[in-house]
């Protein structure tokens, strides 16, 4: 009879499966893991760090950088500790176009999961469709923001700008001819309202496409039942937040539980997993995606009939218009003090989560009175979450590593920090 | 929701002198813990049912030793470093923090890792940038900085810049170490207003 003893494999951090820069050390009984032990920090910037030496508003293009696939989730939760410590909130208005663009990420984040979680498993095509309906997602950034994925939208007191009446149009290139082109700009004849609306019509029937490709599969079935099962109790144990969470049956979710912006006054569900399974999170965020839907919708037919501010008129916090700064010395100096030295937050701490896709986003600072943070200290769901992998993946195969990496909804932006 | 009064009453009846401080601030409830009791202080908050904190959302290290610097007027906390425990019940739906502030030279804190399994990887993390040890942790190794890396880098006295650059030497044929060649340098001082200073309501 042959010897039989362990083997130590290394995974990643160079593979694509990995999601990013993970590296896992696995002991293994054959095909059998007993062991996991994840290195990460292969990404590690030092995010809080430098916020510390940056005026507040200059660390807003960092919080997009942690997630970068829910971009806006984590402006809102840094905005939001600020305005929590300055004791400001912002118009309306802005609280829905915060809403909207937070459901917005929320799928561009669950279309990307799906897709690469789809193509981790064997599903190529899942990619190729999630793919596409990104992009629509993703000119609405680029509308609002003038970039497709790091927007630096969300400032504190509102949104840098209002939406705009117009939404960029193709031109004709050497692929793309005059008709190609017609039919491309058709739904972009409108302003940016109309054209999340006439996606909103549209997305439920891709949804419905994901579903038929995966949600009765047989082989879909067969990697994600009964793999990386976790019990509430565990769930709660392991710090997990979000659909991590929601998956395993506990109904939690900070857009009910503890509203912000304008969660409370709209009208959604909350999708619960029953067996906390990588199959039940799947349809959890394959629900999800649908109510976020619901959300926009609520949120474009409200915008559309309400005009108004999206800053706080409050010039020591944000800054005047160039016309204005252009005519009034006040203004002029208000400008150039915002844009060299910041603006000062009262000594004290605030803490302010928000339902990110992935979880609890959370930002914790601790200010001490002047124009830059102390500390301030991100609280990532995925941190959390990728902690628990030995428990999730132990006594399971080599193969539904990979399927617990794509579940977990890994993004090393915010776990390396 | 408990409102936060309820919960100061509860906890502070629950656990006496372990309580050092109580503070609420902007809805949010502060309690300053006895660095020495904390872990007993964590299992009350657990395992207590009108307070069930089941989860553990943040742990961190905090390094006070520059607060408030520019301003003598900001009152300083006499110990440098502090642990901050984000509390969560979902059970309640409130949340709590606790701080337990710990001494200047080898701090040292009991490991709730046994109260929360998720404190497993914040205590590593906190370990690694601020070098606070946490006694009783199964696992106290670096987790987010580079392998052999020497000091704690979110400590106020390791520069911004660090203190050693990398680099390939085709010499050596491997990547080295060197002592950093670039200069920090602070486009935005950092400073702190008077009270009223660009008063907010104007």
């Amino acid at each position: 009879m042959t010897e039989i003893r362990n083997y130590t494999m290394n995974f990643g951090p160079q593979h694509p499966a990995a999601h990013g820069v993970l590296r896992l050390v696995m002991e293994m009984d054959g095909e059998v893991i007993e062991r996991l032990d994840p290195h990460i920090g292969l990404l590690h910037r030092g995010t809080e760090k430098l916020a510390e030496h940056k005026p507040f508003n200059q660390s807003i293009g960092y919080m997009d950088r942690l997630d970068y696939v829910s971009m806006m989730c984590n402006e809102h939760g840094y905005v939001r500790a600020i305005e929590k410590l300055l004791g400001i909130e912002p118009p309306e208005r802005a609280q829905y176009i915060r809403v909207m663009f937070d459901e917005i990420t929320r799928i561009l984040n669950h279309l990307l999961w799906l897709g690469t979680h789809g193509l981790d498993l064997g599903a190529m095509t899942m990619f190729l469709y999630c793919f596409r309906e990104r992009e629509d997602l993703m000119d609405c950034y680029e509308a609002v923001s003038g970039a497709r994925m790091h927007a630096t939208y969300y400032r504190p007191g509102g949104v840098y700008r209002d939406l705009p009446n117009q939404m960029p149009q193709y031109e004709p290139t050497k692929i793309h001819g005059k008709k190609d082109v017609a039919r491309m700009n058709e739904v972009r004849q409108g302003s940016l309202l109309d054209f999340i609306w006439d996606f909103t019509e549209r997305f439920p029937g891709c949804v419905d496409d994901y579903e038929t490709l995966l949600t009765d599969n047989r082989i879909w079935k067969q990697r994600t039942v009964g793999i990386g099962v976790v019990t509430p109790e565990r769930a709660l144990q392991l710090g997990f937040s979000g659909v991590m969470l929601r998956g395993s049956g506990i109904e939690w979710d900070l857009r009910k539980k503890q509203p912000y912006a304008a969660y409370d006054r709209m009208d959604f569900d909350i999708p619960v997993g029953v067996g906390g399974d990588c199959y039940d999170r799947y349809l959890v965020r394959i629900e999800e995606m649908r109510q976020s839907n619901r959300i926009i919708r609520q949120c474009v037919r409200w915008l559309k009939q309400n005009p108004g501010p999206v800053m706080a008129e409050n010039r020591k916090i944000s800054p005047p218009s160039r016309a204005e700064m252009k005519g009034d010395m006040e203004s002029l100096i208000h400008h150039f003090k915002l844009f060299t030295e910041g603006y000062c937050v009262p000594e004290g701490e605030a803490y302010a989560a928000v339902e990110a896709p992935k979880g609890e986003f959370g930002c914790y600072v601790i200010s001490d009175g002047a124009n830059k943070p102390y500390r301030l200290k991100i609280r990532a769901p995925g941190f959390a979450h990728l902690a628990s992998i030995h428990e999730m993946c132990r006594g399971h195969m080599l193969a539904d590593v990979v399927a617990v990496i794509g579940t977990q909804d890994i993004v090393f932006g915010e776990i390396d920090r | 929701m408990a409102t936060c009064e309820v919960i100061a009453a509860r906890a502070t009846q629950l656990l006496g002198d372990a309580i050092v401080s109580t503070n609420e601030h902007r809805g949010e409830i502060t309690f300053e813990v006895d660095a020495s009791r904390v872990k007993m202080v964590c299992e009350s908050f657990r395992d207590n049912p009108s307070l069930q904190c089941e989860e553990l959302i943040d742990l961190c290290g905090v390094d006070y030793s520059t607060y408030g610097q520019e301003d003598p007027s900001v009152p300083q906390p006499a110990m440098r470093y502090a642990v901050v425990y984000h509390l969560l019940s979902v059970g309640h739906n409130h949340r709590v923090r606790l701080k337990a502030f710990i001494g200047d030279d080898a701090p040292v804190i009991d490991s709730v890792v046994d109260v929360w399994a998720s404190a497993n990887w914040f205590e590593r993390e906190a370990f690694d940038l601020f070098g606070i040890v946490f006694a009783g942790h199964p696992d106290l190794r670096r987790i987010l900085t580079d392998y052999g890396f020497i000091g704690h880098p979110f400590r106020k006295d390791f520069p911004l810049i660090g203190n050693v650059e990398m680099r390939y030497d085709p010499e050596k044929g491997r990547v080295v170490y060197q002592p950093v060649t670039i200069d920090a340098r602070t486009l935005v001082p950092r400073v702190i207003r008077e009270e009223g200073f660009g008063d907010r309501n104007s």
